[in-house]
């Protein structure tokens, strides 16, 4: 990863951090500047574009109908899938998704899982048999770290955003469609927050920059009851037990704050 | 064992399968179990049978992705078609992927890969019986087998998990509880380090719970990391007891 940046850099970030202070002015807790579009694609049932910093991603929402799985006979299905196109940074490579992009499909998919964010049993239209299903993905339009808060950001903005057809079920069993739109049901919007940690010190947020001499990275969905519903460790390094409350409770302040700035 | 009931936890706070809130499965390790690996070791962690194995360091293969400063960590968790209720497709899930690359970045932190620039390791994780916490049971192994492999380790790296089941934070999940339960947080850690390697969580807890389930889930790390040792120990002690 750290091709595109010189060893001289990643002294200096390192040292910043040290002192307390970060590359891009901010302070070690400062989320960078967060800009939500939402409804940006016609054609999608929901889309949202997010920047985070000059991170930037989109996410399109797309609802077809399909079968249950057999344990959940009445519940609609919710898919994730992320793709680094190759236009967002020279190390993404075009082909089949790599571990990379899987981890970022899945701890998406598992913050708004795990927090029953999408109301799936109103999704339900003919149980065990047809229900909606929601195709959630995630395009990387622009890598500048912490990819895995713009992605959780975008993925929910744009299920605000995503209606589902109006229909009734004929006669014969056939689905029709009418006229008009139903908001997608939501129940809860978990809210992303990754904590890097650098010699040592933890840092929100992180740039790409940061990335590359960051040690590890923990990742905290938390819900509007302030619980905790996914958590993801990344990185070849490891968090001292101490570390791993302090930066739940980071993450606890950080989420409480931007759920007000957001309004979510 | 085919009692239907809506409680996983009794009254007496006994849960499915006899055992207490904070009780471990039985643990059974055993290392050197596969003749052409470098290194190699088997666990049975309640029902769990894992095999795990570790080769090198060597030259990497593919050559480009040899990196000039360090070496290179690869890891394969892969689940057998039989060893789950539905047979699973032998085609690596998005599932596997994920937890290869966990997996993977649980153990490096116990490596010194600044030390054999150029090389690679490989770890194969072979899952031949699931019954929930699969991905700590093969962390377990496969430090093992890493260490079975001569490969100079900062610690050995051992891994539990804790979760929720019935408004209760239990130690070691089985498949009914991963199942049914309602949070699920696998650790992994250097216990003579103090360091945590792994962490993940699906399920909701509370900050507090969150917490208890941590403490809970590293205190069964360190058990299993008696008999992690133990198991060192006992191969190379053999091998002792025949130069005599």
């Amino acid at each position: 990863m750290s091709s595109l940046v010189t060893k001289v850099k990643l002294k200096q970030i390192e040292q910043l951090v040290e002192k307390g202070r970060r590359f891009d002015d901010r302070g070690l807790m400062d989320t960078r500047e967060i800009k939500i579009e939402q409804g940006v694609i016609e054609k999608a049932e929901g889309s949202a574009r997010v920047f985070l910093g000059k991170t930037e991603v989109l996410v399109g929402v797309k609802v077809e109908t399909g079968e249950p799985f057999p344990d959940t006979p009445n519940d609609g299905v919710m898919t994730v899938n992320a793709e680094l196109v190759p236009l967002a940074h020279p190390d993404f490579e075009p082909g089949p998704p790599d571990e990379k992009s899987i981890e970022l499909a899945r701890v998406v998919d598992r913050g708004i899982r795990e927090s029953h964010a999408i109301s799936t049993e109103k999704l339900c239209i003919e149980a065990g048999k047809k229900v909606f299903v929601v195709f959630v993905d995630v395009y990387v339009l622009n890598h500048d770290g912490n990819l895995i808060d713009a992605s959780a950001l975008a993925a929910m903005a744009a299920l605000m955003n995503t209606k589902i057809p109006n229909y009734e079920i004929k006669d014969d069993g056939e689905l029709k469609i009418k006229q008009g739109y139903t908001p997608l049901p939501m129940k809860s919007h978990p809210i992303t927050v990754t904590i890097g940690k650098i010699n040592n010190k933890l840092v929100v947020d992180p740039g790409q920059e940061e990335e590359s001499v960051m040690d590890s990275r923990i990742t905290f969905a938390i819900n509007e009851d302030g619980n905790i519903c996914a958590i993801q460790k990344g990185g070849s390094s490891f968090f001292k037990p101490q570390q791993i409350l302090e930066a739940s409770k980071i993450a606890l302040d950080k989420v409480a704050e931007l759920r007000k700035k957001l309004n979510w | 064992m085919n009692e239907k009931s809506d409680k996983l936890i009794d009254k007496k706070g006994i849960r499915g399968d006899g055992r207490k809130a904070d009780e471990l499965r039985p643990v059974k390790l055993q290392v050197g179990v596969l003749p052409n690996a470098d290194g190699s070791a088997y666990i049975e962690h309640g029902k769990n049978k894992i095999l795990a194995a570790a080769f090198g360091p060597r030259e990497m293969h593919p050559k480009h992705l040899a990196q000039a400063d360090r070496m290179v960590l690869r890891c394969r968790y892969h689940m057998a078609p039989f060893s789950v209720q539905e047979r699973k497709s032998p085609a690596p899930s998005r599932r596997e992927v994920e937890l290869s690359k966990v997996i993977k970045e649980s153990l490096e932190p116990a490596l010194f890969l600044e030390l054999y620039p150029r090389t690679g390791v490989d770890v194969f994780i072979e899952v031949l019986q699931a019954d929930g916490g699969t991905r700590c049971a093969s962390i377990t192994a496969a430090a093992l087998a890493i260490a079975d492999a001569g490969v100079p380790m900062k610690d050995l790296v051992v891994a539990c998990a804790a979760g929720k089941v019935d408004d209760t934070v239990v130690l070691d999940l089985y498949d009914a509880e991963d199942k049914l339960g309602s949070a699920d947080v696998p650790v992994a850690c250097m216990p003579n380090l103090d360091a945590v390697t792994l962490l993940q969580m699906d399920g909701v807890l509370s900050p507090d719970e969150f917490e208890k389930a941590v403490s809970m889930a590293m205190d069964g790390c360190k058990k299993i990391y008696e008999v992690q040792k133990e198991a060192l120990k006992t191969k190379y002690m053999v091998v002792k007891e025949v130069d005599e």
